[in-house]
């Protein structure tokens, strides 16, 4: 704890921070730029500058960078102190220098830092009289505009792309006053997590292209508190919509989640959700019909039928508790792959009952010794991805804590940290999008990862079941990685159901397991299919195998699908079959999928932006999302709703009227999610007895704008299901009182219109929202688990066969977001990845034949130097690609 | 994924989205490769001949094209972006085409005080160039160059690695002929 | 022949050599003298013995800004565990009007990898890297010369573990040469550029003594600086603070110089303190015929002005500084009356505003904005208003308020030029709002230098 004195007041602060951190933290405001929480200070803009004063008699002071100076016991600075103040507001009128005032047309209008900067420093009129410089601008890709006059250089853009999230092809150019931020030349950015740059950069050189070509002010879209549904790491989102169509997501800050910081297929993957062919109106027998036809025709297919659903991982826990309840426990699937629902099963078993419970992102960024098996994080749980690189750097805090520097002394962080890094190792199928900062990799095919897990909890605890055969490489690779996990301070393992292998999942919680007997900092991160995966695990669905079973015995009349595609989950000759056998299919969902389109009943159902709903994520924390916009309001003929609701409305059931009905149902019905009720406050949470508003109170042009209708502005949409209004009626963060934050729309605070106001929701800068991190964890800590013990034999490669792997990639292989146009343009085509000497051995050549599972296809190949031999890789769900089970065999020819 | 092979048809360059490989590949020297390479052994870390390599592929060609910051930030182990990075800061790296010879007049106070105003004129009216540019003959090129330490000698100019000092205009025309 | 020279090293330990015209090899430097004091240094001193002698010799940075050297090197971690340490050799010189460190490379390059040497022993540093900026062809070829005769004579490593002279103490030196950018100078930049990077200068602390180039801990001298060091562990402390010949309290010889128009331009070795008036009126001979002094810059183009009444001071960091200027690098630009200040300052600070890394806001759009200021009140088209911003600036940019130091040192010439010739700055200022109207507007469309002209 230190004291400090600013403006002959006294507070007490934590003695660790810098001045700027500090007095953010206390609510007082100083204006800022290159600092960023999560980049640390370089005192390049030289915009936070306050008077220091020696001590209490010291009358004269001098200037100082309050980003660079800490902010120790007994300082004394003046925020308020005239030179202070004018010398900030030079610095705007510096940057304003070359900066447009083209504000009216800038896409960052209105959610600019540097405007909010501007005003806050009360810079208003120049003395400029010259030309400014101008830059050309860059095609960067489908994700990012650029727009380089805006620059005020900052060096943000650089030090997030480059030096946080490991990117390459994005670096500053020139000198003196003519500095460039971009690519080498024109092309798409790399990066899995480029999208960032358009909330790090604080004006607008890099905006949301996506969000151009329907663009509109910040203060003009209705948002409302939501989850990412691109994987099961469940990072929070901001999304907003107007006219009907989401046009943007941003970042939610969550503390130990997502932080500041999305990956691209989380933020520019919303487009779903806005395609024209969506289901939008029921369908019986592919005509569009009424509500109550629909349903009528729905009804006559159950009642008195032998039915079964089949749920799934990407629909709510409520969604799939009401097809449980319609349907009977005994009838409803959960809705994974073939094959990935045992995986999850067991994943669920380890981190929810295993001694060593999952590690949130935060925990991750901590660690600082770090075994992937059998993952590719960038594509399976991308922000895990991202942070195992803050934990690869976080040696560079150990080294600076050595010469008694403080942790956000980025740039001597980095000068000290030179090439080194804390030890990350990674073991899987092929090359990850990580490979950069591991310090040892190994390919091997799941079998064989496994048994390098083995035996690293072997050679960490001897009494953890020892592997037999292993070669002398292999062996002496378990025991560095073992001996650098064993003697970390917080070592981590981060594996998941991606390799597709029981084994892989089993060797790294024994690895976790092992460490956990020496080591209680030890974490364990691993992930899972999808964004519901634990959510659908915990109802405890039978598996699809045993309902494909079923139907194809005969013995089913009735399939009720909901939000799935089991095209995707199954082959595709075993789903035509099965489906030819029922009398009647119906299909709950929002994408017109192949399963969709063998329906008799197809009810269209809200996407998650659309309605309300509980996910689980792989840590097991549950958490609400909110339904953004009610599309009826734009359009009266569009007729879907939640799956719930049409579910609830199939059963006639009137007990469930809301969401929170639903939820409570299910929580009470499962102990396992008796906690998903406290996930967020109920309907009936009201702020100074108000609803929470969805649309800034800036929000404008509501009468206008269903006028193309009628002139006559309708009632405003209702919500019964939550807490939030659908207007800029209700509270909306203007007052004195805090949102929760699982119930906080977008970030706005008074003179902080940019994503920086977030840093005005935190307990502390950088730390836990106010109220806490939004979710509830369902999972206690575990208790001591004995080792798994059934070390897999090692792979062997077989003369007539390839085994297929299944390779994820960041864009394409994602169900929802690869139906988004710019992710489709993101996404390289199919493609199977051959090893080199495999490829000679079979002749492809430049395109191969493969049959698999009875299918035949041609696809072009991709030599890999890595890829196990006796191996083929398949990216997993792609467009051109059919489903295959794990374990898969396939043939292979040339051309 | 890293590929290598030039015939298949998916690339490293496909799967992380990266625009397509430049149709004539550039290919380093061996002697820019040998002399990269015995720069790298002065040094703990390679990136420290960044400045050095690009130097070296300069003497060899006059200037860096686009096509070898690749092949030579693999070579000092960085990116090419952060190599361009380095290659843009520098005044004495010349990323577009020069001259056979490059003229760097010293426009700094001391030159600037005793004539050089007359100095560059001159030039600039002989060569019919401003700074900048190539005579259309590519034989010259002209630059300004911050104080090259000859201030007690001045107006100052350096013709490629050559310092010529106490210039008036009569006498820096004839420097010129020098360099063929 | 040697003796007289050697004589002569005893009042001019810089330039003795060189003024006699000596060839620049080994064999020359080690008749004169050379290397003896490395030779001492590895048999008789400890590291901290070499160190106290520097620090008891009051020798000062003569890179610019005076730091004492002794109390520099005692900042680095010593001890068996140390690590790799780096020493490097400041000899960037591209403060504009500085020529005095190209004299001692060129000319006198053992004296320096002595220096070296020695400096790198009392710091216990595993290697040595002189950053030598591009342009001095010349002295790299004569510094690489005399660092492969020391190599051959196994006064350089690498020496496979024996040690430098058998001492057991191993020393590389490099040079690297630079490719243009004057903020290379700045050490901390200097080592971004070191290693590889653009060359932004580092935030302070850590200083470069505790985590230097490649995060190890570094000391960076100037040319000048190491060039005294072996004279001073060879004769000693005492010696060395005679030199100064009770001319000022710092101790030794220094460079100065003079140039502009005076009759003999050129590089002095003189007692540190001597006065601006004998260096310009002696040494360089005074001004050239129908020339008069108008006024002086101390010591490069980061220093402010100083008039001929300042002549009499005795050019030290601290004398100069008294008056409002500073030393710098000591080499004397002398300005006459047929020089425009607006013009002058103009100049300098396109400098400045060109060689700006463009790392911090003030220097990177400060400096540009006050050339078009300095532009337009030089053509006749400049506002009051203009003056008022050019003030502002010299304390917008001033001390503590960039990044580094060299915005600051750009505002000394402006902040002096508008103390002392301010009627200069106020003719420049437009007669009418029309004609500064129709000035910026020929100027956009590049008329304007013909009507100027
Ligand atoms: C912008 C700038 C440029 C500099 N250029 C040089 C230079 O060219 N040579 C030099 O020796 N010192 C230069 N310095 C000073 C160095 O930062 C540093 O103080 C010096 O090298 C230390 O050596 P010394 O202690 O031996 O003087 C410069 C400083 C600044 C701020
Ligand atoms: S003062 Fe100028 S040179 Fe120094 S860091 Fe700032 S921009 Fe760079
Ligand atoms: S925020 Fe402190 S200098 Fe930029």
């Amino acid at each position: 704890m230190a004291t400090i004195h600013v403006d002959g007041k006294q507070y007490e602060v934590n003695g660790a921070e810098n001045l700027l951190e500090a007095c953010l933290n206390l609510g007082l405001d100083i204006p800022y730029f290159c600092w960023h929480p999560a980049l640390g200070s370089v005192g390049a803009c030289r915009q936070c500058a306050v008077k220091a004063f020696r001590d209490e008699n010291d009358k004269q002071g001098r200037i100082v960078m309050s980003c660079m100076t800490p902010a120790s016991n007994g300082t004394f600075i003046s925020i308020d102190d005239e030179e202070a103040k004018q010398f900030r507001e030079a610095i705007v009128e510096f940057l304003m220098t070359n900066h447009p005032h083209d504000c009216p047309v800038c896409e960052e209008g209105g959610h600019c830092h540097l405007q909010d900067m501007t005003v806050m420093t009360g810079h208003h009129s120049r003395s400029y009289r010259f030309d400014k410089r101008t830059h050309l601008n860059q095609d960067l890709g489908p994700f990012i505009g650029h727009e380089m006059n805006r620059c005020i250089s900052c060096y943000r853009c650089v030090r997030y792309y480059k030096d946080y999230a490991g990117g390459t092809d994005l670096g500053v150019y020139g000198a003196a006053a003519n500095v460039y931020f971009g690519r080498p030349e024109d092309g798409t950015l790399e990066s899995e997590f480029s999208g960032n740059l358009t909330e790090v950069c604080p004006t607008g050189v890099f905006t949301d292209k996506t969000h151009s070509e329907r663009y509109n002010r910040k203060w003009d879209m209705q948002y409302a508190p939501s989850i990412c549904e691109s994987c099961a790491v469940g990072c929070n989102l901001s999304p907003g919509e107007r006219y009907g169509e989401i046009r943007r997501v941003e970042n939610r800050y969550h503390g130990e989640l997502n932080g500041y910081f999305l990956c691209d297929r989380g933020r520019f993957g919303y487009g779903y959700t806005n395609r024209k062919d969506r289901p939008r109106q029921p369908l019986v027998a592919g005509e569009v019909v009424t509500r109550e036809t629909a349903i009528a025709a729905a009804t006559a297919a159950l009642k008195g039928k032998k039915v079964l659903g089949i749920g799934s991982p990407r629909a709510s826990l409520e969604a799939n508790y009401a097809l449980r309840g319609l349907v009977g426990a005994e009838a409803f699937h959960d809705g994974h792959a073939l094959g990935d629902a045992a995986l999850v099963q067991l994943a669920l078993a380890i981190v929810r009952d295993g001694p060593v419970r999952a590690s949130t992102i935060s925990e991750i960024e901590g660690a600082d010794a770090v075994l992937v098996l059998g993952e590719d994080p960038t594509a399976t749980a991308p922000r895990f991805a991202l942070a195992i690189r803050q934990a690869a750097r976080g040696k560079g805090k150990a080294l600076a804590a050595e010469k008694k520097l403080a942790e956000w002394q980025t740039i001597a962080l980095a000068d000290l940290l030179q090439r080194d890094s804390y030890p990350v190792f990674i073991a899987s199928v092929d090359t990850t999008r990580l490979d950069d900062i591991a310090r040892a990799t190994h390919r091997a095919a799941p079998e064989d990862l496994a048994r390098l897990g083995y035996a690293i909890a072997h050679a960490i605890d001897a009494s953890a079941p020892a592997v037999s055969g292993l070669d002398a490489a292999t062996a002496e690779l378990a025991q560095t990685i073992a001996t650098a996990l064993a003697s970390a301070k917080r070592p981590l393992v981060v594996s998941g159901t991606g390799a597709g292998s029981p084994a892989v999942l089993q060797a790294a919680a024994n690895v976790a397991w092992a460490l956990k007997a020496k080591n209680d900092a030890t974490g364990l991160a691993l992930s899972l299919p999808e964004a519901n995966s634990f959510g659908t695990a915990l109802l405890g669905g039978a598996s699809l195998e045993a309902a494909l079973t079923q139907i194809e015995s005969g013995a089913v009349d009735t399939l009720v699908v909901l939000e799935n595609d089991l095209y995707r989950r199954a082959p595709q000759a075993r789903v035509e079959a099965a489906l030819a056998r029922l009398k009647h299919l119906i299909v709950i969902d929002h994408q017109a999928t192949p399963t969709a389109a063998r329906a008799q009943v197809v009810l269209p159902a809200a996407t998650v932006f659309e309605g309300d709903g509980t996910l689980v994520n792989y840590e097991g924390r549950a958490q609400r999302f909110f339904q953004v916009f009610d599309p009826t309001y734009y359009d009266n003929k569009i007729g879907l709703t939640e799956s719930w609701r049409w579910l609830a409305d199939l059963e006639a059931r009137s007990a469930w009227k809301i969401l929170d009905d639903v939820t409570a149902a299910c929580a009470q019905a499962l102990p396992a999610l008796a906690g998903i009720v406290a996930a967020a406050p109920g309907a009936a949470f009201r702020i100074d007895g108000l609803k929470v508003a969805r649309e800034p109170h800036r929000y404008s042009g509501r009468t206008a704008m269903r006028a193309n209708q009628s002139v006559h502005e309708p009632r405003q949409p209702q919500d019964p299901d939550t807490a939030l209004s659908f207007s800029m009626e209700g509270y909306n963060g203007t007052g004195s009182l805090d949102r929760p934050p699982e119930l906080t729309p977008y970030a706005w605070s008074p003179g902080w219109n940019s994503p920086s106001a977030w840093n005005k929701f935190q307990q502390e800068i950088g730390g836990s929202l106010r109220g806490g991190d939004p979710g509830k964890q369902l999972f206690a800590a575990g208790a001591g688990k004995p080792y798994f013990g059934e070390v897999p034999a090692a792979f062997a490669p077989r003369g007539d066969a390839y085994r297929v792997l299944a390779l994820h990639l960041h864009f394409g292989g994602d169900e929802l977001s690869s139906r988004a146009e710019p992710i489709v343009k993101r996404a390289s085509p199919a493609f199977v990845a051959i090893s080199r000497a495999d490829a000679v051995k079979s002749g492809v050549n430049g395109h191969a034949t493969l049959a698999i599972d009875g299918a035949q296809l041609r696809l072009p190949t991709y030599i890999s130097d890595t890829l196990p031999a006796g191996t083929i890789g398949l990216p997993a769900g792609f467009a051109g690609v059919p489903f295959f089970v794990h374990g898969a065999l396939a043939t292979v020819s040339g051309g | 994924m890293s590929a290598t092979s030039q015939d298949n048809v998916i690339k490293l360059a496909d799967l992380v989205g990266r625009p397509a490989a430049k149709p004539e590949p550039f290919v380093l020297s061996d002697a820019e490769k040998h002399e990269i390479e015995h720069e790298l052994t002065h040094f703990p870390d390679g990136r420290a001949a960044s400045i050095e390599a690009l130097k070296i592929v300069q003497k060899h060609r006059g200037w860096v094209p686009d096509g070898a910051l690749e092949p030579i930030a693999r070579m000092i182990g960085i990116g090419a972006a952060e190599l361009e990075g380095v290659a843009t800061f520098y005044s004495l790296i010349y990323r577009q085409p020069v001259g056979r010879h490059v003229i760097k007049v010293c426009d700094s106070i001391t030159c600037f005080l005793v004539g050089y105003d007359e100095i560059k004129a001159t030039l600039e009216r002989t060569l019919g160039i401003g700074y900048g540019q190539t005579t259309a003959d590519g034989r010259f090129t002209l630059l300004p160059i911050c104080c090259i330490g000859a201030c007690d000698k001045g107006p100052a100019l350096m013709i490629d690695d050559d310092l010529h000092t106490d210039l008036t205009p009569q006498n820096v025309v004839g420097l010129l002929e020098a360099y063929p | 022949m040697s003796a007289a020279i050697e004589k002569d090293l005893l009042v001019r330990p810089l330039t003795a050599r060189i003024t006699a015209g000596l060839p620049v090899d080994l064999a020359s430097y080690e008749a004169t003298g050379g290397y003896r004091a490395l030779r001492r240094a590895l048999k008789e001193l400890s590291p901290a013995d070499v160190q106290s002698r520097v620090k008891d010799s009051n020798l000062r940075g003569r890179g610019g800004a005076g730091f004492p050297t002794g109390v520099k090197w005692g900042l680095v971690p010593m001890g068996p565990d140390a690590g790799a340490k780096y020493l490097v050799c400041n000899a960037d010189e591209m403060e504009p009007n500085t020529f005095k460190d190209r004299l001692l490379m060129e000319d006198a390059p053992h004296q320096l990898i002595e220096g070296m040497l020695v400096a790198g022993y009392a710091i216990q540093a595993t290697a040595g890297y002189i950053f030598l900026r591009g342009e001095y062809v010349k002295a790299a070829a004569r510094l690489n010369a005399a660092l492969a005769e020391a190599r051959a004579a196994g006064l350089l490593g690498p020496t496979d573990g024996k040690g430098i002279l058998g001492s057991g103490w191993d020393f590389t030196l490099v040079v690297h040469t630079g490719a243009g950018r004057y903020i290379c100078g700045e050490e901390t930049a200097l080592i971004n550029s070191l290693e590889g990077r653009r060359a932004n200068p580092r935030a302070k602390p850590p200083f470069p003594q505790i985590a230097g180039a490649w995060g190890r801990p570094t000391v960076v001298n100037n040319v000048e600086s190491l060039c005294n060091i072996a004279p001073i562990v060879e004769y000693g402390a005492e010696w060395f603070r005679g030199l100064s010949q009770g001319k000022s309290k710092d101790g030794g010889t220094k460079l100065y110089g003079a140039s502009g128009r005076v009759k003999r331009g050129g590089i002095y070795e003189l007692p540190i303190g001597t006065t601006a008036r004998e260096i310009l009126e002696e040494h360089a001979g005074g001004m050239r015929e129908g020339y008069t002094l108008k006024c002086w810059l101390p010591g490069g183009a980061s220093t402010d002005f100083l008039m001929p009444e300042h002549l009499d001071l005795a050019m030290d960091f601290d004398t100069i500084a008294k008056a409002g200027s500073r030393m710098g690098t000591g080499l004397i630009l002398a300005l006459d009356q047929t020089h425009n200040m607006v013009a002058a300052v103009r100049n300098l600070e396109e400098f400045f505003a060109r060689e700006s890394c463009g790392w911090c806001t003030p220097c990177r759009d400060g400096l540009p904005w006050s050339v078009k200021m300095l532009k337009a009140l030089e053509e006749g088209r400049g506002s009051a208003e203009d003056i008022v911003q050019l003030e502002k600036l010299t304390k917008l940019l001033g001390p503590g308020k960039t990044f580094c130091a060299h915005a600051p040192g750009a505002m000394e010439p402006l902040q002096s030029a508008l103390k002392f010739f301010r009627s200069e700055f106020e003719a420049g200022v437009a007669k009418t709002p029309a004609a500064a109207a129709g000035a910026d507007a020929l100027a956009a469309t590049g008329a304007s230098s013909a009507k100027v002209a």
